[in-house]
């Protein structure tokens, strides 16, 4: 059993040590967030939160996650209780496909809570492992200057 | 301008059937693809619990499309978007629209759509006409509920009656004006969307069905590589092989032991292998070679392209082949059952997979169910198609149970159908005046299409492989009348009373082409817009001004007046490493146009900063979802540009990973502004590519601006500048 705190609620999920976070994530745990896009820590779709620091959960072995808390973009919010990012990118409808945007969303997380309002060069530079395709950027980009106003205010 | 006559302009090869289906000999026209597929049943239905359900066959693709379809019909029907639901494409039951491809989708399914919604509300309105004796005009809909004179007298979902849908649409319904459209014309908010950033399982790789199996392909080494040899052996988690030739695939219960099985069983395999790729670093010498063996014939000829011509301007611009490089690699899920198959695909024609699987399988259509679900954005023909045969033969092996194949990203950007290199040799001829009159071109090409259900043997990936291999045919071009696959755009829009310009298909493919955003036009475009640039210098003239002294296309001055005033063109500075350029097209010459404005920066690398786009797709449904389509589409040309390129060696593509095949990053994106002239009684356009091709050729002549070199291939890298 492997032991950890996903998304603010304690999880022991049977799974071989040499398992990845992500496939542990998206079997046992029974998530969709996390998206599988390279498996090499290239594009940035896996992205999730561990103890509030953005990581790879392609690469990562789930074993490196024990006792440690992680955060996907389920953990962020809900339709019901949506995070202000969440809101925010529903506001300016800041996706096309969206395969890219919960890694996305969870990059941009973390650097709001240790930025509350970041200059655009300073989104660009936190987004830039993430590999977005349709070309949803600028708006991706103003999403996240509309979230940190919002969440400001 | 329509071309005096276009001789052979279709060298489309073997085969290429109806696109969508055919309505019955005699029948009236009707809308899209209402005309094929001409039940109200097919594309609506209303349900006792006040909802209304459509049922397109296009797909959702990230573009928005379901979006766009459930105004026009909320619109036309006069309910609330909100009762609206449209439901993903599955055969048997979906009208067959053929591929979602080519920027049609609102032209095909969107007129459709508006026509059958018309004629639906037309016959309930009968309906309760003559139950009521309230005269068809005395009878108002307010979210499909009915109003008499003396108030409410009944509602769609109250005469929830499916017998009243199973009728024909009749050719003489007559749609609302533009001026009465409430919801059509709106940024309604995408209804895909929400899913996306609460991360639900939306995509066909979050499908979980009860007691599934994950498989991996285990790829040959090399393109053609034969599977001679292959050592037993245990598997982790008792994983199980599945074999037919050189197909080679495993299944397992869970994902960490289906690919660590793949990975071990690769290392079991014994491959012969051969070169059968060309040499990279001389793709241009290569391509003029085998055209030399091709299929030869006439895109338009009109008038003699030398008369009163006194100075010829000969350029030749080449492109390397692109990935579509999706974000997701390809997946699918199949399940077996009583000797049929049901598959669950990000395909973008359900039915056209449908015919190359049972081609495949040498069935029956009816045995194989395809039911669309969303995968990330394919830009095009991707491994979609080829994951789905992937699937069904994994499957084949355990009956009952549904397997889900997930291809790897070294599969995805290796094996994937690309956009093929080419090449194009222009000469231009100007009069005493500097004016453009004589045109000779000459477009060297793969066809642009390999997608399948349209030639007698199916196109998908693995039906090359296996025991009893079917032969990877040509790839084709679509005939002219529909923009044509490599001399896309390659008929300049500008009056030129002479022109030459042909095309030759290659009968070779080396490397498995297909069809990516804007097919042949990323090049054309840009090498027409690049010549232009250069004349409007020789001349002397502003590349602008030059443009418009050579329009009759009203709409296309239009949007490069636009761009021109976005972008201050008039008013540019002069700085140093840094240039303005512009591009522009209508789309296949049949579609939206787009004038684009580009700034860039030339440091180590050129930088595109900056794009203006100033765009016209007729009547616009959803303006934010057309702007997004723009912008995207701009990003997209930006990233060819500047950074793509599929490399490979004599037997395999070697660019299989990002970091081979580098697309454009947050910190690289332009920023991007877009504008359009709306037209709300012009026919729809469609937007998904009309943006790409002009920004790409505005990028080159940015790139003259700022450097004074005239780029000749691209992507415009420091090599290659």
């Amino acid at each position: 059993m492997v032991e950890f705190t996903l998304n603010g609620a304690a999880v022991a999920l049977d799974v071989p040590s040499e398992a990845s976070l992500l496939q542990a994530l998206r079997g046992p745990a029974g998530l969709s967030g996390p998206r599988f896009g390279c498996g090499d820590e290239q594009c940035g779709s896996c992205m999730v939160l561990v103890d509030g620091k953005p990581a790879y959960a392609c690469t990562l072995s789930v074993a490196a996650a024990v006792g440690r808390a992680v955060t996907t973009v389920e953990g962020l919010g809900t339709p019901d209780a949506p995070h202000p990012l969440q809101t925010a990118f529903l506001a300016e409808q800041a996706g096309q496909c969206g395969y890219c945007l919960s890694g996305i969303l969870v990059s941009a997380a973390a650097l709001l809570a240790r930025d509350p309002a970041p200059d655009e060069a300073a989104i660009r530079a936190a987004l830039d492992p993430h590999l977005c395709r349709c070309g949803s950027h600028n708006r991706i980009i103003r999403a996240v200057r509309r979230a940190a106003r919002e969440m400001a205010a | 301008m329509s071309p005096a006559k276009e001789p052979g302009a279709s060298p489309q090869g073997s085969g290429f059937a109806a696109v969508t289906a055919a309505p019955p000999p005699g029948a009236p026209t009707l809308p899209g693809s209402l005309n094929g597929n001409r039940l109200l049943s097919h594309w609506l239905g209303f349900h006792a619990d006040g909802k209304v359900t459509i049922t397109p066959g296009k797909v959702e693709l990230g573009q928005g499309i379901l979006t766009t379809l459930s105004q026009i019909a909320a619109d036309e029907l006069d309910v609330d978007f909100t009762r609206v639901t449209a439901r993903a494409a599955a055969t048997p039951d979906s009208p067959d629209e053929g591929v979602t491809s080519g920027s049609l989708s609102t032209q095909d399914s969107g007129s459709a759509m508006r026509h059958a919604c018309a004629a639906a509300r037309a016959i309930f309105l009968q309906v309760v006409a003559q139950r009521t004796g309230i005269p068809v005009e005395d009878i108002t809909i307010e979210d499909g509920i009915f109003h008499g004179p003396a108030g409410e007298i009944g509602s769609y979902w109250a005469l929830a009656d499916a017998a009243l849908l199973e009728t024909e649409a009749p050719p003489e319904v007559t749609p609302k004006p533009a001026s009465a459209r409430r919801i059509a014309g709106t940024s309604v908010p995408r209804i895909d969307l929400p899913d996306k950033v609460f991360g639900a399982a939306r995509y066909v790789h979050d499908l979980r069905l009860p007691g599934l199996l994950h498989a991996r392909v285990v790829r040959p080494p090399s393109r053609g590589a034969v599977l001679t040899m292959l050592r037993d052996g245990p598997l982790p988690g008792e994983a199980r092989v599945v074999r037919d030739g050189s197909f080679l695939a495993v299944l397992a219960a869970t994902e960490w032991d289906a690919e660590a099985a793949a990975t071990r069983l690769a290392a079991r395999a014994e491959w012969a292998e051969r070169d059968t790729l060309p040499e990279a670093t001389t793709l241009p010498d290569w391509l003029r070679e085998a055209a030399a063996r091709g299929e030869r014939s006439a895109v338009v000829q009109r008038g003699d392209p030398a008369a009163g011509v006194t100075r010829w301007l000969k350029r030749s611009f080449h492109r390397p082949y692109i990935a579509h490089a999706s974000i997701a690699p390809s997946c699918a899920v199949a399940r077996w059952q009583d000797g049929s198959v049901e598959v669950w695909s990000h395909s973008q024609g359900p039915y056209n997979l449908r015919a190359d699987l049972a081609k495949t399988l040498k069935c029956p259509a009816e045995r194989i169910t395809v039911r669309h679900m969303e995968g990330a954005g394919c830009y095009g023909h991707n491994g979609a198609d080829d994951v789905a045969l992937d699937a069904v033969l994994a499957a084949r092996a355990v009956p009952g149970v549904p397997v889900r194949l997930l291809w790897s990203r070294a599969e995805e950007l290796g094996w994937s159908p690309f956009s093929p290199g080419m090449l194009v040799e222009i000469e231009a001829g100007t009069d005493a005046t500097g004016t453009l009159v004589g045109w000779r071109s000459h477009i060297i090409s793969n066809g642009h299409s390999s997608r399948p259900g349209r030639a007698p043997e199916p196109t998908l990936l693995s039906a090359s492989m296996l025991a009893e291999p079917f032969p990877v045919k040509p790839s084709i071009n679509p005939p002219m009348s529909g923009g044509g696959g490599a001399p896309r755009n390659g008929v300049p829009l500008y009056r030129i009373p002479g022109m030459d310009i042909a095309t030759t298909r290659l009968l070779e493919m080396p490397i498995r082409a297909s069809a990516l955003r804007g097919l042949g036009a990323t090049l054309n475009v840009w090498s027409i817009e690049s010549v232009m640039d250069e004349l409007a210098g020789q001349a002397g003239a502003d590349p602008l001004d030059y443009r418009l002294r050579h329009l009759d296309d009203g709409r296309a001055a239009a949007v490069l007046t636009r761009v021109a005033e976005m972008a201050g063109w008039a008013k540019r500075v002069k700085r140093e490493g840094w240039g303005l350029g512009l591009g522009m097209a209508r789309y296949k010459n049949l579609g939206g146009w787009a004038a684009v404005v580009a700034e860039v920066e030339a440091c180590e690398r050129v930088f595109c900063r900056r794009l203006w786009i100033a765009g016209d797709v007729g009547e616009v449904v959803n303006p934010d979802g057309v702007a997004n389509q723009y912008e995207g589409g701009a990003i997209h040309g930006t990233s060819v540009a500047l950074l793509e390129q599929v490399r490979f060696d004599r037997r395999r593509v070697t660019s299989d990973s990002w970091e081979d095949y580098p697309i454009l990053r947050f910190s690289e994106v332009p920023r991007v502004e877009v504008a359009f002239i709306d037209r709300p009684e012009q026919p729809f356009l469609g937007a998904g590519e009309a943006s790409m091709a002009p920004t790409i050729a505005a990028i080159g002549n940015a790139i003259t601006d700022a450097l004074g070199v005239r780029p000749s291939r691209l992507p415009f890298t420091p090599d290659n500048l």
